[in-house]
């Protein structure tokens, strides 16, 4: 009995000190190399894994950071200035500020202003119907409704609205990674400055046909009448392909443009209401559009 | 024994219901919409101008390249607009549109021109003759056919291949045009072998058009350069790589083209529009219609202006049906559904099919019971159910190691689906996408 | 035109009138001779025995994803109705109710429904059921009542060995096939179905009508019931050669125990077995080699259902090794 416990004992000391030798070896023999660095700074980062910033992962990501020299033009969007700044303290070295961005949908094509002329069959993904054919509706440049983009968005930030069929974004949750950009066959999501209080003022449409035929197609398509164009007071308009543009960069949401569109297709966002009027600030970034014409 | 291939395939309904109608002459319509992208490769650019006169047969827009094909004008009228017109995807297309001048003689000369039989051209002139008159492959593919005729000296090339299978159910503008045409395609035909330096033909009918065979059986008697093959009724044996296989027992190698086992295929429309632009200077500017479909007043065959709107052939056959839910350029098994009927016919449309309710819809797709008939059925020896199951999940560089690449798009796979699953509509998707990976990695 | 809009999709446009449901009671078809059969040799107990186990799968099944899944219900697609079919089959007739109902829940619950249901199960749930309950209640499942001809009411009360048991317990007590030859069965009845055994695998003629019929339909291939069989009767073939005295000869080890019910309806599951016919031939080799080794050298007299549950683990397996030759994979043209 006592004989069985020994030998026991000492075949299992045995084992593991052997174990520990080999395990001993092998780690001192295979050691690589890190810089405590990257542990350090992919610390920092969000963890998302989400690619916003063009490498694959965070951990590549900081890889990069501690890796290169010059890391003004690195910028990781989820974590934004905040995060930034805080790597370049540790890593001592100078990063660039940006704005926040946030996603918008540039499209408003609803069920109810752009109607649906067919039906489409097959698997629900704006992929693959954009493969087949030019979507439900008469606009070959509006929202399919598959929900791609909510498909990819790693942080639960859009939805599928059901009554109007179009992606929502919660701004508060965007991060602005941009997979919902690229997952989008039609390119109509884009990353737009935050602005305080998520002020925003963007053209809703990117329908390049003709103002009768877009108009046809949708209701508040844009139709090219560069009415936005002429009254812009800071040229931040530009007119392309019968559609109207607002650089970001130059406009200063004096929302003059929101006045005069005549198609509504010229969305502001989270502005104070004006009289006789109720939005919903905050939640959404898709707000009724106003209807200029009866209020000013 | 009728010659097959012998992997994969399936025998849908024939349903070819307008195998004995005479193809019937349609009239100019009184505006053509002539898309300037209806070949494969770069879009033609437009020559002509807004209010300019144009005559039948003049080129109103220039190929755009090598792999390019020059447009003719279908009738003689006006130019009154360059504009964007609707299609087969939906998406809007730059296109010229003709108003018809219906006093104009021209407009109403029919293809019934006199047989020129005698060849008098050097191969170099019928080439170049091919390429000017824009001739594509009329078979659907509507690859510019001088680009598949341009063929390298070094190159083994022994036999020509005419392809008169039609195995997409319901066409029969082939099958008419074999039946009424017999002796310009073998014209054609022998314009070919001379151009090409080839002393074999053979063309490659199936087994359901004994007329046709016969005919020709009977025309090349006492040729024993052209020979005549009845196939065995089998889809997708109008398919290139099944069709070689089927005749010669040769097999196109994978990402192969049959030129690599020394043959070239050409649609019996093809040949016909060959003959006509070699023996008649006739540019490519109308082509065979069948429209179509079980509750049409009366399916016919057409000879149809290039540019002329489907909705006026379906005019032509009594009108819309009451239920009608789908619209179907070409065959049932790879046409496209159409999302209007604005869309013009173009060089690649071989027919109109119009399905109605109780037949349009899809079934809703259930779980792969992994019964392995798509694996069957699948002509190229590809496992459907596992592609699909890789581009769903958006594995794409697996699939493209499983040969998602080599796949015909034919549609074997989607339709013997038990489930009901739709099986091409992701092995498409994620050709494209492997297609795409490929060509950035490139 | 309609008043809907009109349909876009991609092609084919045309879809054939197969469906997986059509494929389903093809198999409930195919199944109905021999459970005319077995009524006819058990009686009573076979109705039993056969409604409890296809009503308690169709309703773990409905349960199961109505409440614990919150999935689509999908009992009306026939393969819960086969799956009780085909255990039943596999029990013998005189089993308690309870027992059949725990079978069923294993069958439905584990087998199928925890792999995510239909299409996704790697175990042909019917199998994993009677395994279950052969390993876990061997004195019933191995009581089988005899059938006594034209006098099926008192079949409670006679209980004998299969064909196989006998053999094998035989010679395990140092008897040859010759001395026990009185108490086999003959060829001729073993065909008909007048022997003792589960439920289901009582006549091979019926089931081989059944298998005829579906392989006319085109729901199963010839390639996975011929090899099984063929494998079967090849490898005792060669035994019986070698010593007649100790071994069976094949036409008893085909014709008995459930070697025609597992080629024909077990094997050739279309979830658990592979696609391609090269991955058939292979699995079924395997089937009927397994099933042979256990027959004259493991402990239990009758391995079919072992070894399809075991070759069913090897179907990925099989599926990713033969592949079908892709076209223009090899290049012999001869160019003239």
């Amino acid at each position: 009995m006592t004989d069985s416990i020994l030998y026991s004992v000492i075949l299992l000391a045995l084992l593991g000190t052997v174990a520990a030798l080999v395990l001993y070896v092998v780690s001192k023999k295979f050691y690589v190399y890190e810089d405590p660095l990257i542990a350090t700074v992919e610390e920092m980062l969000p963890g998302a894994n989400c690619a916003g910033c063009g490498s694959p992962g965070c951990r590549s990501f900081a890889e990069k950071l501690v890796g290169s020299d010059d890391i003004s033009d690195l910028f990781c969007p989820v974590g934004g200035n905040q995060v930034m700044n805080l790597v370049a303290g540790a890593l001592g070295k100078v990063v660039k500020e940006q704005d926040p961005t946030v996603a918008v949908i540039r499209c408003q094509g609803s069920c109810e202003v752009r109607p649906k002329t067919t039906e489409y069959q097959g698997p629900r993904s704006c992929a693959i119907s954009a493969l087949i054919y030019s979507g439900e509706t008469d606009c070959q440049f509006g929202c399919l409704g598959d929900g791609d983009c909510v498909e990819v968005c790693k942080f639960d930030a859009m939805y599928m609205d059901e009554t109007t069929g179009l992606p929502v974004v919660i701004t508060d949750k965007c991060t602005s990674c941009g997979m919902c950009v690229e997952a989008c066959p039609r390119n109509i999501i884009e990353m737009r400055p935050k602005h305080k209080r998520d002020l925003k003022i963007f053209v809703g449409c990117l329908n390049e046909e003709k103002g009768g035929i877009a108009k046809k197609a949708c209701s508040v398509a844009c139709i090219g009448c560069s009415k936005c164009f002429d009254i812009c007071p800071k040229d931040a308009i530009t007119m392309n392909n019968n559609l109207a543009y607002i650089d970001p960069e130059f406009c200063t949401l004096c929302r003059k443009c929101v006045d005069v569109c005549p198609t509504d297709s010229i969305i502001e966002t989270n502005f104070p209401p004006r009289k006789n009027r109720n939005t919903d600030p905050g939640i959404t970034i898709k707000v009724e559009p106003v209807k200029p014409q009866n209020d000013a | 024994m009728l010659r097959t291939f012998p992997k994969g395939g399936i025998h849908p309904p024939e349903n070819k219901l307008t195998s004995s109608k005479p193809i019937k002459r349609l009239p100019p319509p009184n505006v053509v919409y002539v898309p300037i992208s209806q070949h494969i490769g770069i879009p033609a650019e437009i020559v002509v101008d807004r209010k300019d006169k144009v005559e039948v047969g003049q080129v109103i827009a220039k190929s755009g390249g090598f792999v390019s094909s020059n447009i003719h004008a279908p009738v003689a009228g006006t130019v009154t607009k360059l504009d964007m017109i609707i299609d087969t995807r939906g998406y809007k297309q730059q296109c010229i549109v003709i108003r018809t001048d219906q006093k104009n003689e021209s407009n109403f000369q029919d293809a019934d021109l006199p047989l020129i039989a005698e060849i008098s051209l050097e191969p170099e002139e019928i080439l170049r003759r091919i390429s000017d008159f824009g001739i594509v492959g009329l078979g659907g593919a509507t690859f510019p056919s001088h680009v598949k005729l341009n063929i390298k000296k070094d190159r083994k090339l022994d036999c020509l291949i005419i392809n008169g299978v039609e195995c997409e159910p319901y066409l029969t503008a082939d099958h008419r045009l074999m039946l009424e045409k017999g002796e310009e395609i073998m014209v054609g035909i022998r314009i070919l072998m001379h151009a090409l330096h080839v002393e074999r033909a053979i063309i490659g009918i199936e087994n359901n058009k004994r007329d046709a065979i016969e005919n020709f059986k009977k025309l090349a008697a006492g040729d024993p350069g052209i020979q005549i093959a009845a196939l065995k009724v089998k889809y997708p044996q109008g398919g290139e790589k099944q069709l070689v296989r089927a005749l010669l027992k040769r097999e196109v190698p994978k990402n192969g083209l049959p030129l690599d086992v020394g043959v070239v295929v050409h649609n019996v429309g093809t040949i016909f529009a060959i003959y006509q632009a070699v023996q008649h200077n006739r540019p490519l500017m109308e082509r065979v219609v069948t429209v179509t479909g079980k509750k049409l007043g009366d399916p016919s065959n057409f000879w149809v202006k290039i540019g002329t709107p489907i909705s006026e052939l379906i005019e032509a056959v009594g009108g819309i049906p009451e239920d009608t839910r789908k619209i179907v350029s070409g065959g049932p098994m790879m046409g496209k559904a159409l999302k209007s009927m604005d869309v013009p016919v173009t060089k690649g449309t071989s027919g109109i099919l119009v399905i109605s309710e109780d037949e349009a819809s899809r079934g809703t797709p259930k779980n792969c019971i992994r019964c392995g008939e798509c694996v069957d059925v699948c002509p190229m020896g590809l496992e459907p159910h596992l592609l699909m199951n890789l581009s769903e999940k958006g594995m794409y560089e697996k699939a493209a190691q499983e040969d998602i690449m080599t796949c015909i798009e034919c549609g074997s796979c989607s339709y013997v689906c038990p489930s009901h699953r739709p099986l091409l509509d992701y092995i498409r998707f994620g050709k494209t996408i492997a297609k795409q990976l490929e060509s950035n990695k490139g | 035109m309609s008043d809907q809009p009109i349909i876009v999709s991609a092609s084919p446009h045309v879809h054939s009138d197969r469906t997986s449901k059509k494929l389903m009671y093809d198999v409930v078809i195919a199944l109905v001779p021999a459970f005319l059969v077995s009524l006819y040799v058990f009686g009573f107990n076979a109705l039993i025995v056969t409604t409890a186990a296809v009503i308690s799968c169709l309703l773990f099944e409905y349960l199961i994803q109505k409440y614990l899944m919150k999935t689509e219900v999908t009992i009306g697609d026939g393969s819960a109705l086969i799956t009780g079919i085909l255990l039943a089959f596999n029990l013998p007739a005189g089993i308690p109710v309870w027992m059949v109902v725990v079978g069923s829940l294993v069958a439905i619950g584990v087998a199928k429904l925890s792999f995510g249901g239909i299409g996704y199960n790697i175990f042909n749930p019917a199998l994993v059921g009677r395994v279950f309950l052969l390993v876990s209640f061997p004195v019933q499942m191995t009581l089988w009542p005899t059938a006594v001809e034209n006098n099926t009411s008192i079949v409670d009360a006679v209980t004998g060995a299969t064909t196989l048991g006998l053999i094998k317990e035989g010679v395990q007590f140092g008897e040859t096939i010759s001395s026990l030859s009185a108490s086999i069965p003959s060829a001729q009845e073993m065909f008909l179905g007048i022997t003792s055994g589960s439920l289901g695998e009582m006549s091979a003629l019926a089931l081989i009508l059944g298998g005829v019929f579906l392989i006319a339909r085109k729901v199963i291939s010839w390639h996975i019931p011929v090899t099984v069989l063929a494998s079967i009767a090849v490898m005792t073939g060669v035994f019986w050669w070698i010593d007649p005295e100790h071994y069976a000869n094949p036409l008893i080890h085909v014709l008995s125990g459930g070697a025609i019910l597992g080629a024909f309806y077990m094997a050739t599951d279309l979830v658990t077995s592979p696609v391609t016919k090269k991955g058939m031939v292979i699995f079924a080799l395997g089937i009927g080699v397994i099933t042979v080794v256990i027959r004259l050298f493991g402990s239990y007299p009758e391995g079919i259902s072992f070894a399809i549950l075991i070759m069913n683990a090897f179907v990925p397996l099989i599926n990713s090794y033969f592949k079908p030759r892709r076209f223009g994979s090899r290049i012999k043209a001869k160019i003239m």
